[in-house]
């Protein structure tokens, strides 16, 4: 109870310093939708602009063409390209589909990004040996600032 | 130094394609080796899951295209030499080299390869043609196994490979071959890993399209063992296996094991009919 103290100084400070990221176990969708900001805190959409190019991070171009980031070569032809999904998707349907897409889309190609189980021999990240701790392939923080980003996206 | 040229023309080349993306399936080229034409694209059999079937051969640029069809300058032909000089010469506590038991590899090995991976009776078990190399020099020859997807032994299949070339992929599948094929077909549809792709999610499903930097092939075994610019080498089935696996954030399987046979005949099986192109030459 005493983590309630600070409660004291000031509720705006409070949720910024007391908030714990939340566990990828703990995600709650709706309808594929995930509601509540995995952080508590608003996405840095430059930085989300780097992970969706980054191939040690979201590499989300080796599978969708993205027009903004033309100056990042290599765009794939996987999914449909990502021009406009800030208008197509709300925010939370975003934050749904970057986090475990195959909530949102059935048996869907597309890697959940925020998920730590259910995986047929996962492994050390691309080593090929088998993983001993399972991390999500993003954080909480890094699915945020791709969501950020994605928001800016429109048509 | 010609041959660098014209591969840093094949990467000048595709990079002008990154802006525009029109690749979109296999190209139309016809592959040519020496006078005679390989058949790269043929309607799907009765239960192929692939119509038509393509050797990844047509996904390729021009420039890695050229390379295969010229003896001089693949690269690949480097190591089939070594091979031909190992083929002949004595190892092991028997005083016997390959060519002792087998004398010329054109006669002795041809055809060989179109059945591989195939079920051998008196091991009980599906073995690649790597199983056969080995099995003669560790008992017929008294000389120690090579390293599965290693240098040697990758030589030595595509040196045998070779004297198939041309010939059409006829694996046998039924029989006691018929579980390691059903065991191959389901590992080919698992989704492994932490990015749960299965081998078809890409190669079926997506055959001609860009992933990152590369144009999905159908993933055909037909030019193993392939030389390869990314690592300047030859490769085995099984490494190429063991890399796409590794790709989806995975465990993979090691080259040999009985896995990664079970996949090579269902592979073999999903390209049966194409020409055999060992060795291959590809990025
Ligand atoms: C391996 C391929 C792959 C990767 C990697 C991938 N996606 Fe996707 N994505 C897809 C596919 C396929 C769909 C279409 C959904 C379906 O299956 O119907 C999709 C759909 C989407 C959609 C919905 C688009 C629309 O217009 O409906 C968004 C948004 C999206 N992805 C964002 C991302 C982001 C952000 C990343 C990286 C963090 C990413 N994707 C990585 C394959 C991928
Ligand atoms: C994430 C996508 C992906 C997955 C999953 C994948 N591959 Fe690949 N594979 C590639 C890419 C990219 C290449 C290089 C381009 C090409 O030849 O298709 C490739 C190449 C190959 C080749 C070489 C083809 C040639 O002609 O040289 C074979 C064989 C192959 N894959 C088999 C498999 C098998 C079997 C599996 C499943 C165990 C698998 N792949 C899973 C992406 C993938």
């Amino acid at each position: 109870m005493k983590r309630l103290a600070p409660l004291a100084i000031g509720a705006a400070l409070v949720s910024a310093a007391a908030w714990a990221d939340t566990a990828p176990g703990d995600v709650a969708f709706t309808d594929g939708a995930v509601e509540q900001s995995l952080t508590g805190k608003p996405g840095d959409a430059a930085n989300g602009r780097v992970v969706l190019g980054d191939r040690g991070q979201g590499n989300c171009v080796a599978c969708h063409q993205v027009s903004e980031m033309a100056d990042v070569p290599w765009h794939g032809e996987i999914g449909p390209p990502l021009d406009g999904v800030g208008d197509r998707w709300s925010e939370a349907e975003l934050r749904g589909i970057v986090s475990n897409a195959k909530m949102m889309f059935d048996g869907t190609m597309m890697p959940s990004f925020y998920k730590v189980d259910g995986f047929i021999r996962p492994g050390d990240a691309y080593t090929g040996n088998a993983a001993e701790v399972v991390t999500p392939i993003l954080s909480a923080e890094q699915v945020e600032d791709v969501v950020a980003y994605l928001m800016t996206l429109k048509e | 130094m010609l041959k660098k040229a014209i591969v840093l023309a094949g990467a000048a080349a595709l990079t002008g394609l990154a802006s525009t993306a029109v690749l979109a399936g296999p190209d139309d080229d016809e592959l040519v080796i020496d006078g005679e034409t390989f058949v790269t694209e043929l309607p799907g059999f009765e239960g192929s899951p692939l119509d038509p079937i393509y050797s990844g051969w047509r996904f390729r640029d021009d420039a890695t295209q050229a390379l295969e069809m010229d003896d001089f300058e693949n690269p690949a032909f480097v190591f089939v030499e070594q091979a031909a000089e190992s083929w002949e010469t004595v190892e092991g506590t028997e005083g016997k080299s390959c060519a002792s038991c087998h004398g010329a590899v054109e006669e002795s090995m041809k055809g060989v390869r179109a059945s591989m991976p195939s079920y051998n009776e008196a091991a009980g078990e599906l073995w690649s043609l790597e199983n056969y190399v080995n099995f003669c020099r560790t008992e017929r020859m008294g000389a120690d196994a090579l390293k599965w997807d290693g240098d040697e032994l990758n030589a030595m299949t595509a040196l045998i490979a070779l004297q198939s070339r041309g010939m059409p992929m006829a694996p046998v599948i039924d029989g006691p071959a018929a579980e390691w094929f059903e065991r191959g077909k389901e590992i080919y549809y698992t989704r492994y890993g932490q990015l749960e792709l299965s081998c078809a999610n890409c190669h079926e499903d997506h055959t001609g399209d860009m992933i990152r930097a590369d144009h999905l092939s159908q993933g055909q075994i037909n030019g193993f063992p392939t030389y390869r610019f990314k690592n300047t080498k030859l490769n085995s089935a099984h490494g190429r296996f063991k890399g796409c696996i590794r790709d989806t954030r995975a465990e993979t399987f090691a080259p040999g094991s009985p896995e990664f046979r079970a996949l090579e005949l269902y592979v073999a099986w999903r390209g049966q009919g194409l020409s055999i192109e060992s060795p291959s030459v590809r990025n």
